[in-house]
């Protein structure tokens, strides 16, 4: 077991900030639901205590290997050579940490937000973090699945209890588009565990190569359930509406850390288990990519939902997101992780600040808000922050992101490359569009005597501030934890010998 | 850590202090931090500057900022001729326009917040300025804009405001947009984005053809005209001009500092920083300068028909720009900063001198003002000063930084060098005449508004004129050291910055220098006395010009309709194309027309399907029948 290394710090920390959050929601079982104060605090100390637990992922990594680390095994099924396997690497430390710190921000946002079936609201919140942490750490393919499947019934119950009046339709479209590409990908997965001779162990399957004809058709398996997730051109139409109906929280879970599953999927099995297949996609990809990050972008433009607007604005992110990842080169795969993180951080606080208003106002509409920034001037601030970071101004985290992606994808196609940086223009133009209708002119009569944001409010925002400052001023704390791992990485998507294929080429061997 | 490194960092302070504790705890005091902030850093700035004419250049990284496979890049800072020129321009003027602010702003309700995006701004002029190398140019460049986008819209509630403000931002992005993509053709062709090993690599790349979007072009010519966008873009040249008069809605103070003497300038000092790559490119260089010269005229013949005191001034500004990039265009790198700096100070005044004639009369329409001069004495006789400075009248500092670049430009000796010659000298031509125009219509005959408003017209405090008279003094003298040879001076200005541009090839005789620079004082001279014509003795004139020759008085008042052009073959298009086609047809319909039917596809099956599913016994017994009867048929026939 010389290509991992065992956890060493004296408690499991991955299975911790898997189950803590689970254990939390069995205690919740158990508490009286008219004890409201209760529940929440019940809640928020357990998703405290899972993110200072698993503070360790960031101090303790060994930013010198690409090896998997904390790594937990146990035998589960032997019958069928299942494994309770948990690992995280370069590619996963960070979006573990954003998930942690997530759960908390959900929380604290929902405190007055929510008031009918609170236990069970919180029930899920916990529950869907610990299982999106289980999709980060999973090892072994059955319990990645299982994961993966969980953390969709709470979603689901979050965006169809607690959401806004068309959330049966909205609930029903997320669950069906993300379960229409789940299934193909346990094809796969079966497939892969029959071919591979019985073993779901996902480094071990790494290890392998397979013939060109069978990693295309797996590579098509997973990406019809990542790119659902991501979620790439043309199935994004899930999305904006799932955000839109969602609670604030749902829409925080979904845009900082649900809809990375998807890239992330990429990155950890498409890329290394289906190396020349996904060389072959990467022109594919790469118009998706640039698609998405236009033909969003333009969208956003004519928005007069607030938060359909910054669901769309999370499509176009996300368009960078598979461009950097796909451009098969250091700066844009790192800048890919990064703007992942990036995203969570920017748009979840986006979502966060839209939950402000809409507590006091219970109005999305655009047209219902403006000049907010004089009775507001706090909550004017904090949105600015977040806003620059979204049209990737330099000394924020977007820029970074976005820069390295530019700059990996010029790298690979001049085109996509090019391409892409016109989102930064439509980018600016939308959200300076939305901060001047929000927040500058004439206040509102609506809005003329709202309150500025709380105490809770702001500690709420001010983790999330200082994220988007420090990875925009010194982001090499958090670059090195990638170089080792995404070095890794491009070494064996490089290592085949194809050469990159135009799609109609790809397409006619396979018909042959 | 050494002194000059403090110069940035000591404004962000005052930011960081201002944008926390204002509101609740400085208050109307906020001026102290932001003004002592770009004081200090003037004084260091100055020591710097004796320094590096001392003979020492710096060139040091503070932390590696970002770093990823072979791209790596630093936080560090680049000091020598060019950027102490630029320190002195910024920290000085920068430092009057702060204290005349403080008058300025008075009894405004968001005092400190102006005083925090001064500092903002301030810091990250001198981030652009200092980097040593493109990435950290470009942070400061965004960074400005940023200000300056707050700044324009810092009366926020007035939805022009706020209008200009997005707009300033959003034209810069184009520009930026071509700037990014210019900074990484610069990483891919040399591995590096430091200013030192790049420039010092260029001669291994001239000559070099690279496939771009489908097109084999010369790869230097390819990147500096991608760099040259950016500047387009901050230094308001065509065809990113437009957000520049709009940004007059921002704040006197910020025009003068942000609008006239810095952050506009930033592309010219990109363009000369730069130089070791725009120089091996003569389609670059020609660019550069027939940009830059069209941009000029342009922009003074709009600027004669203008009403709006402080849109005169800013045409003005732009039609300045585009003679300093002209000077770039031929190589005269010096002579465009040099005149970078005059402009500096008698931009700076003229807008500060409009600045206090709007704080008497509370408007900005030249056509409602006149005979202002007896209530603003001080005022008039600045601004007097400043108009005569940019005119060009011999004396005056812009006179010795025009006629270098008029120069310059003649005795390049190249085809293209002659046409903008002959541009600028009519530009010559429109600056001293706009500008008295200007002067003659606000401050001589009879005040023209009404009796209310006349009655409250008064000078400024002394915390507005003292800067105004400091000003003055820099706008007669600061042009003396770059008095040319021939005027008995050494023009030590040009040899200061030829370490770090060099300088131009001339081709001419004492006889041409003595002849451009009668030309062009006989033209400058006739502008104003034209001006006198038209606006003191004959009043009526312009009014029957503007009759006689309506379709172009119509064509410049309306600023050659740009603005309109734009907006019906950019912005109509962008939102029909995002609101009648994508938002409307293929996410509603294609995309959910697919999602939403599938499932209703298969309902409707799975209806037609139950209605089968009766549960009734006979029923299923007559079909199992007539299927038993159907397969005998077929076995049977």
């Amino acid at each position: 077991m010389e290509q991992v290394i065992m956890n060493k710090l004296g408690y499991p920390i991955l299975s911790t900030l898997i189950f803590l959050p689970v254990v939390g929601a069995l205690l919740l079982i158990f508490i009286n639901r008219s004890r409201e104060l209760w529940i929440k605090w019940i809640a928020l100390i357990f998703s405290t205590a899972t993110f200072i637990l698993s503070l360790p992922l960031f101090t303790h990594f060994d930013k010198t290997t690409y090896k998997m680390q904390f790594v937990e095994r146990y035998e589960w099924i032997p019958a069928w050579n299942i494994n309770y396997y948990l690992g995280i690497d370069g590619i996963s430390v960070l979006l573990v940490l954003l998930t942690t710190l997530s759960s908390i921000l959900c929380i604290l946002i929902s405190w007055n937000a929510i008031k009918i079936k609170i236990k069970e609201f919180y029930i899920s919140i916990l529950l869907t973090c610990g299982a999106i942490g289980g999709v980060f750490c999973s090892l072994d393919f059955f319990l990645f699945y299982i994961f993966w499947e969980a953390m969709l019934i709470p979603m689901y119950l979050i965006i169809g209890v607690w959401g806004g009046p068309n959330r049966i339709y909205a609930t029903m479209k997320f669950i069906l588009y993300t379960l229409i590409g789940s299934v193909l990908m346990l094809v796969g997965i079966i497939y892969l565990y029959l071919y591979a001779g019985n073993t779901f162990d996902i480094l071990e399957l790494m290890q392998k190569s397979y013939p060109y004809q069978v990693q295309f058709w797996l590579f098509w398996a997973f990406f019809s359930a990542f790119a659902v997730k991501v979620p790439m051109f043309p199935v994004h139409t899930w999305l904006p509406d799932a955000h839109t109906e969602a609670p604030t929280a749902g829409s925080v879970i979904l845009a900082a850390i649900l809809i990375k599953m998807g890239a992330y999927g990429f990155l950890r099995f498409s890329l290394p288990l289906f190396p020349e297949a996904s060389k072959a996609m990467v022109p594919f990809i790469f118009v998706l990519s640039v698609i998405a990050i236009i033909y969003a972008g333009l969208v956003c433009l004519v928005q007069k939902d607030l938060k359909r607007l910054i669901a769309y604005s999370s499509v176009s992110h996300m368009g960078f997101v598979t461009l950097g990842i796909f451009a098969l080169n250091s700066q844009g795969v790192e800048g890919g992780i990064l703007q992942m993180i990036n995203h969570g951080v920017v748009t979840g606080a986006l979502f966060l600040c839209v939950g402000v208003i809409y507590e006091r106002t219970h109005s999305r509409q655009i047209a219902d808000y403006g000049g907010l920034a004089t009775p507001m001037p706090v909550y004017a601030t904090f949105f600015m922050v977040f806003t620059l970071a979204a049209v990737g101004f330099p000394g924020t985290n977007g820029f970074i992101g976005e820069f390295l992606i530019i700059l990996g994808g010029f790298t690979a196609n001049k085109w996509a490359g090019v391409l892409a940086a016109t989102g930064v223009i439509i980018g600016a133009a939308y959200m300076l569009w939305l901060y001047q209708k929000v927040f500058f002119m004439k206040v509102n009569p609506k809005v003329i005597n709202i309150p500025d944001m709380d105490a809770r409010e702001i500690i709420t925002l001010t983790p999330l501030v200082i994220l988007v400052l420090w990875i925009g001023i010194y982001p090499v704390p958090f670059l090195d934890f990638m170089h080792p791992t995404v070095q890794h990485l491009l070494e064996r998507v490089n290592a085949g010998g194809i050469q990159e294929t135009t799609i109609a080429k790809t397409i006619m061997e396979v018909v042959k | 850590m050494e002194l000059y490194v403090l110069i940035p960092f000591l404004p962000l302070a005052a930011f960081v202090i201002n944008i926390l504790f204002g509101k609740r705890y400085i208050k109307d005091q906020a001026h102290w931090f932001s003004c002592l902030a770009i004081i200090g850093s003037f004084v260091i700035s100055v020591i710097t500057l004796i320094d590096v004419i001392g003979g020492r250049v710096i060139d040091k990284d503070l932390y590696t900022w970002i770093i990823s496979g072979d791209f790596k890049v630093s936080v560090g800072f680049l000091v020598d001729q060019l950027t102490v020129v630029m320190l002195f321009v910024v920290t000085g003027v920068g430092s009057l326009i702060h204290i005349y602010s403080i008058g300025y702003m008075h009894g405004d309700k968001g005092y400190y917040r102006f005083f925090a995006y001064l500092s903002l701004f301030v810091f990250f002029m001198l981030l652009l300025v200092m980097g040593n190398n493109f990435l950290l140019l470009y942070v400061g460049w965004e960074g400005v804009g940023l200000c300056s986008y707050f700044l324009i819209g810092f009366w926020f509630e007035k939805r022009a405001a706020a209008d200009a403000g997005k707009k300033a931002f959003i034209v810069n992005r184009f520009g930026d947009f071509g700037f990014a993509l210019g900074i990484i053709m610069i990483f891919l062709t040399f591995g590096t984005i430091q200013y030192a090993p790049v420039f010092s690599q260029v001669k291994g790349v001239i000559g070099q053809t690279v496939n771009f979007l489908g097109f084999e072009v010369d790869l230097i010519t390819l990147i500096a005209l991608l760099l040259f966008c950016g500047a387009v873009g901050k230094s308001a040249q065509i065809p990113l001009h437009v957000w520049l008069p709009d940004a007059m809605e921002g704040p006197t103070p910020v025009s003068a500092l942000i609008h006239a003497a810095t952050m506009v300038t930033a592309g010219v000092f990109m363009v000369a920083r730069c130089n070791p790559i725009f120089n091996p490119s003569e389609v670059a260089m020609n660019v550069v300068a027939i940009t830059g010269a069209v941009t000029s005229l342009f922009a003074a013949t709009i600027a004669m028909t203008q009403n709006d005191i402080k849109r005169v001034i800013a045409y003005s500004t732009v039609s300045h720009l585009g003679m300093m990039f002209t000077a770039c265009g031929v190589g005269a790198y010096a002579a465009g900063i040099f005149h970078l700096y005059t402009h500096a100070f008698f931009k700076a005044l003229l807008f500060l001198a409009a600045g206090s004639v709007i704080h008497a009369v509370h408007h900005n329409d030249i056509q409602r003002m006149g005979g202002l001069r007896k209530y603003l004495p001080i005022t008039y006789a600045t601004m007097f000063i400043a108009a005569l400075s940019a005119g060009g009248v011999p004396g005056f500092a812009g006179f010795f930084s025009k006629d270098e670049i008029l120069w310059s430009t003649f005795a390049s000796g190249s085809p293209v060098g002659m046409l903008v010659w002959i541009l600028i000298t009519a530009v010559a031509f429109f600056t001293p005449f706009y500008s008295f125009r200007m002067i003659f219509l606000a401050f001589h005959g009879k005040f023209r508004g009404t009796h209310h408003e006349e009655h409250h017209l008064h000078e400024s405090p002394k915390v507005m004129t003292i800067p105004l008279m400091l000003l003055a003094a820099g706008a007669l003298g600061a042009g003396w050291i770059g008095i040319p040879a021939l005027l008995g001076g050494s023009a030590q200005f040009t040899h200061f910055l030829e370490p770090v541009v060099g300088h131009p090839e001339l081709h001419g005789t004492h006889a041409d220098e003595w002849g451009i620079m009668g030309l062009s004082t006989t033209i400058a001279v006739s502008g104003i006395i034209i001006a006198a014509i038209m606006y003191l003795i004959k009043t009526g004139v312009p009014l029957i010009l503007a009759r006689r020759f309506s379709f172009i008085y119509r064509t410049l008042f309306n600023k050659y309709y740009v603005d309109e052009l734009y907006h019906f073959i950019i912005i109509k298009p962008a939102l029909w194309i995002a609101y009648g086609f994508i938002e409307r047809f293929t996410d509603a319909k294609i995309i959910e027309g697919i999602v939403n039917g599938v499932p209703r596809t298969i309902g409707k099956f799975s209806e037609i399907l139950r209605k089968i599913q009766t549960g009734f016994v006979y029923h299923y017994a007559i079909i199992m029948a007539a299927g038993i009867l159907f397969i005998a048929a077929l076995f049977l026939l």
